[in-house]
């Protein structure tokens, strides 16, 4: 991992470039692709098998980019769900972005409009993964905005590469590989190191834990309730200790 | 067409949950006591994403030695905490996974 020494006002210390903060988050995603690519795979397998042409799979993973609500999505075509339902249902199921957008806020708000529209295209579960458990210093760089880029247009290549080798070889990956869990496994990697503090670790645990008993909420709505939780009982945990 | 519209609405709505905090807050200044707040959201989400996949892989609350995606998260934790390298953590804790499937199956 580089550290960037962070002194705005310090000429000394130039500030990483542009292009270093482009590669340096696209390295960021290599790191996490053995979870991303099976992905894909399984979506682009899912999306054939529900009537999708080939064409329409590699495009909706561009068009719409988000794994969970494709997947939820194709389910619902393929039993014959109304249109207008699946819309609002990707909606709802996609509702999580906004705290990925407050979230990450801080960092990206003062850009110019023209790069607040495209850093929200990126905006996926595993981009905000990368970006948002960087640490602090090296996010508050000026051109860190790149880094996103970089994250954001490495992980667009595989989602559509590997939709599209799901789409072609179909599902003749056997289940006994598992692996789904890969995502997970892989979001383990990102926030066990970025865990700062009692307030952070207290987060964690509650937000786990609600998700559980969570998880009968329909549409994915317990990740929601559940992240709500667990900044509650982190900030009630900083309070009482200042 | 039918297929067409349903993708092109998804990718729509989609956006907007993406756009919505960064374009129309844009200008303002967040509340300090909200920034603070913000800063605990990733590790909120990602365990609120983590939890229910290694304590109910099945659908139900399971915690005994049987749940073998609960044990390999273990093991991605320990590898994650140690190591803080997010590949090693993936690559160990999916073999971890495939071990104890050989070992049981």
């Amino acid at each position: 991992m580089q550290i960037y020494r962070l002194e705005p006002n310090d000429a000394s210390t130039p500030e990483p470039s542009r292009r270093s903060e482009l590669l340096a988050g696209a390295r960021a995603v290599l790191a996490i692709l053995p979870s991303d690519l099976p992905f894909g795979l399984v979506y682009g397998a899912a999306a054939t098998a529900a009537g999708l042409s080939s064409v329409l799979a590699v495009a909706s993973s561009a068009i719409i980019s988000a794994g969970s609500a494709q997947m939820i999505g194709v389910r619902l075509l393929g039993a014959g769900a109304p249109v207008l339902l699946v819309i609002v249902t990707a909606l709802v199921v996609n509702l999580r972005h906004v705290l990925y957008g407050l979230s990450l806020f801080p960092r990206l708000g003062h850009l110019p409009r023209r790069w607040r529209w495209t850093l929200a295209y990126f905006l996926t579960d595993e981009s905000f993964a990368v970006v948002a458990t960087r640490p602090e210093a090296e996010a508050r760089a000026a051109n860190a905005h790149w880094f996103m880029v970089g994250a954001g247009l490495a992980l667009w290549i595989s989602w559509l590469t590997s939709t599209a080798l799901g789409a072609f070889i179909g599902g003749r990956l056997p289940a006994s590989l598992s692996l789904d869990f890969a995502v997970v496994v892989t979001f383990i990697g990102l926030v066990v190191p970025a865990l700062e503090g009692r307030a952070g670790v207290i987060a964690a645990l509650t937000a786990g834990g609600v998700a559980v008993f969570a998880g009968a909420l329909p549409l994915r709505l317990g990740v929601i309730v559940a992240a709500i939780a667990g900044v509650a009982a982190g900030v009630f945990a900083d309070r009482r200790r200042t | 067409m039918r297929l067409w519209l349903a993708v092109l609405g998804m990718g729509a709505v989609t956006y907007v949950t993406r756009a919505a905090p960064l374009l129309f807050l844009h200008g303002r200044r967040l509340p300090p006591g909200l920034l603070r707040a913000l800063r605990l959201v990733p590790a909120a989400v990602l365990s609120a994403l983590i939890a229910p996949e290694l304590l109910q892989p099945g659908g139900a609350v399971e915690l005994g030695w049987g749940n073998l995606r609960l044990l390999a998260g273990i093991v991605a934790i320990v590898v994650a905490w140690r190591t803080r390298n997010v590949f090693v953590t993936t690559v160990s804790g999916l073999a971890s996974l495939w071990v104890l499937q050989a070992l049981v199956g």
